[in-house]
């Protein structure tokens, strides 16, 4: 270590003796928007092993809206979710799986059939002024035996405080570790670190922080790096960005961006960046790209995963998919309204549709 | 008050909060009950006071008190908590006072007016289920009513300031009875419910999105106007429900798991009675159980037609 890097850690917390921070790759989760739900076992298995190999930690494996969320409303899985965390589970080595669920849409009963899968982290996600929602989802995990991990969603919409609030709630409730998660990709450099600090300084040594990021403003690895500066001891990620919106943080990215500032997340970066580019790759429908539409959704405060369902409701009204996504940032909707994207397409056909010079 | 004793049924509100005081305003305005109690614990209630003031006898002596008085009520609509409800509800039997139970509680056969009130107008006690399972139950009804349904699920969106304790912390029985109410009441094969709280300012009205399932060749025509006659029942008793889009229809993909559906969009805005305009998901528990309540009236008065003679 230089001693500028040093300096970096001089008030940080290590996640462990061997590793300053700990990844968390989604790509078999958050993925799961951009492949519309369509994993397989066999797909799952390529990739679990290539992440498991190069040392990946923690991989998180579920439908893309979390346990149950295979439904009309997101998408219905191609292979059930709790099929792919027993694969997942079967394949790892060294690696945990993680799954997800929100409350609302999956219940405590999905969280026992997970467990009883194997799965060992429980992530547990809610808007992010909703957090006592999961309160009785927390208390189950931990009675589990799981390790339990906190999202706040859409951070980018409330200040550091009100987050810090919410946090406090998650942790009282049992969870562990409670993340910042940029779902709409709208957090910039400073803001991030801000809401990363404020975590800090509420949950002190009762619980970790962490950041989910996503490239809707090409920001995920800037972004990651500054979490980190500010304290956040768990970083999520997808190799190859493969997740809603753009994608992503990248995880090879990140994985080489940590090693130059001496920052030890225990993935071989070589290893990474091959699995990156021959294992991910050819399972993924096309690269997450920041385009129009993911751009929009950073650019307007949009959830993510709004984007595929806002593309396909384009198509079948004829209507502008960009137009969607700023009438969703406009209504505030939450993540998990995928449905009132159709709504909002259908006004849009019809006012396209009205005569010039009526409303 | 001797006219309307005996031309009304009679009834006590038991819970003196926000519900019990938007039920109580209802109440006050229905040609077929009279709330003449309204029933609290704490003597300090703003909702106690208010009944006061209009009119109500209110007491925060609890059930204890009401069930102490020489007169008893004819109905009993139960607004406190599952818990207190499963304690109250045998006491109500006893005395055949018929319950109304709003709690999450799930004692009695359950109950959507637009839908099953006919069948249980005799039974002691019947639940309201939930919010989001009296704004949708009714559309899945309407859409198994003309063609099978094998998969119906629902999505309900609420203010966040509109969804109390009691919906927080029991999230996954709201889910799970909104559920089970679209087997049983809407008469689809396989039911599942998602709920989401949106903290968006100014407060968004309830939204309630509703997919079915539905054969390929089904006659869509015949669909939509089920729906759309079905929507004017439930505006019959709740005033802000509408539909907010023609129902829309789609072939099967793979994302829709193969499957042919119909999605119908509906929103209800609150009558603003007691409650704000915002909080439908409340006002719609409060306008079922009026309804309800004067299905009640009805039988009950009309048993007494008889016994005057």
């Amino acid at each position: 270590m230089t001693l500028n890097q040093q300096a970096l850690f001089e008030d940080a917390k290590a996640y462990s003796a061997d590793l300053d921070i700990r990844v968390t790759d989604s790509s078999l989760r958050d993925g799961s928007h951009a492949k519309r739900h369509q994993f397989t076992v066999e797909h799952v298995r390529s990739i679990v092993a290539a992440l498991d190999d190069a040392g990946v930690p923690v991989i998180e494996v579920t439908h893309g809206d979390g346990l149950g969320g295979s439904s009309f409303n997101y998408g219905f899985s191609h292979t059930p979710e709790q099929e792919l965390i027993k694969e997942a589970v079967k394949t790892a080595t060294q690696a945990k799986i993680a799954f997800l669920m929100l409350p609302g849409l999956g219940t405590r009963d999905d969280i026992r059939e997970a467990a009883g899968n194997g799965a060992s982290i429980c992530r547990i996600a809610t808007h992010c002024t909703e957090a006592d929602i999961s309160v009785q989802h927390f208390g189950l995990a931990r009675d589990l035996g799981l390790e339990t991990v906190g999202f706040l969603m859409m951070s980018h919409s409330r200040p550091p405080e009100v987050l810090a609030e919410q946090a406090r709630i998650m942790v009282d409730a049992g969870c562990q570790c409670v993340y910042v998660v940029d779902s709409a990709g709208a957090l910039i450099m400073e803001q991030t670190g801000d809401r990363i600090a404020a975590l800090v300084a509420e949950l002190g040594d009762d619980a970790q922080v962490g950041f989910h990021g996503h490239e809707n403003l090409g920001l995920g690895v800037a972004n990651s790096v500054i979490a980190v500066r500010n304290g956040a001891q768990q970083i999520d990620g997808s190799t190859r960005r493969f997740g809603a919106g753009a994608g992503n943080t990248p995880v090879e990215g990140f994985v080489a961006v940590a090693e130059k500032l001496g920052i030890r997340t225990g993935i071989d970066t070589l290893k990474i960046i091959d699995a990156a580019e021959d294992v991910v790759r050819p399972v993924m429908d096309g690269e997450c790209l920041l385009d129009r539409l993911s751009l929009t959704i950073g650019y307007a405060g949009v959830y993510s995963s709004f984007l595929k369902h806002a593309d396909r409701q384009a198509q079948r009204y004829g209507v502008s998919g960009a137009e969607i996504l700023i009438e969703a940032g406009r209504r505030k909707l939450v993540g998990g309204q995928e449905d009132q994207l159709i709504d909002i397409a259908v006004a849009l056909a019809e006012k396209n549709s009205a005569p010039a010079g009526k409303k | 008050m001797t006219s309307s004793a005996t031309s009304k049924a009679t009834a006590a509100i038991v819970g003196s909060g926000n519900i019990g005081t938007d039920l109580m305003y209802k109440l006050q305005r229905s040609d077929l009950i009279e709330p003449r109690w309204m029933i609290g614990v704490d003597p300090d209630s703003p909702g106690l006071r208010r009944a006061a003031q209009h009119g109500v006898e209110a007491s925060a002596g609890g059930v204890d008190w009401l069930l102490a008085q020489d007169e008893k009520p004819d109905l009993v609509f139960e607004a406190t908590s599952a818990y207190v409800h499963r304690a109250n509800a045998p006491r109500y039997a006893e005395l055949g006072i018929q319950a109304i139970d709003l709690t999450p509680a799930a004692i009695g056969p359950a109950v959507v007016p637009a839908v099953n009130l006919g069948e249980h107008v005799d039974a002691p006690n019947v639940s309201l289920i939930t919010c989001g399972g009296q704004a949708t139950i009714p559309i899945v009804a309407a859409v198994s009513r003309v063609v099978e349904v094998p998969y119906a699920e629902i999505v309900a969106s609420v203010a966040s300031p509109s969804a109390g304790p009691g919906t927080r912390n029991n999230i996954d029985e709201f889910t799970k009875a909104t559920a089970r109410g679209i087997e049983v009441i809407g008469s689809a094969r396989k039911g599942k419910a998602i709920i989401i709280l949106n903290p968006a300012e100014p407060p968004m009205f309830m939204q309630d999105t509703i997919f079915c399932a539905i054969p390929e060749d089904a006659d869509r025509e015949a669909i939509a106007e089920s729906i759309r006659s079905m929507a004017a029942d439930v505006a019959g008793y709740v005033p802000g429900y509408r539909l907010r889009a023609e129902p829309q229809f789609d072939d099967p993909n793979p994302m829709s798991g193969g499957m042919a559906r119909v999605a119908v969009f509906i929103e209800v805005e609150g009558a603003g009675d007691f409650l704000p305009p915002y909080s439908g998901n409340l006002d719609i528990m409060t306008a079922a159980a009026t309804a309800v309540g004067e299905g009640f009236a009805t039988r009950i008065l009309g048993d007494r037609v008889p016994a005057a003679r």
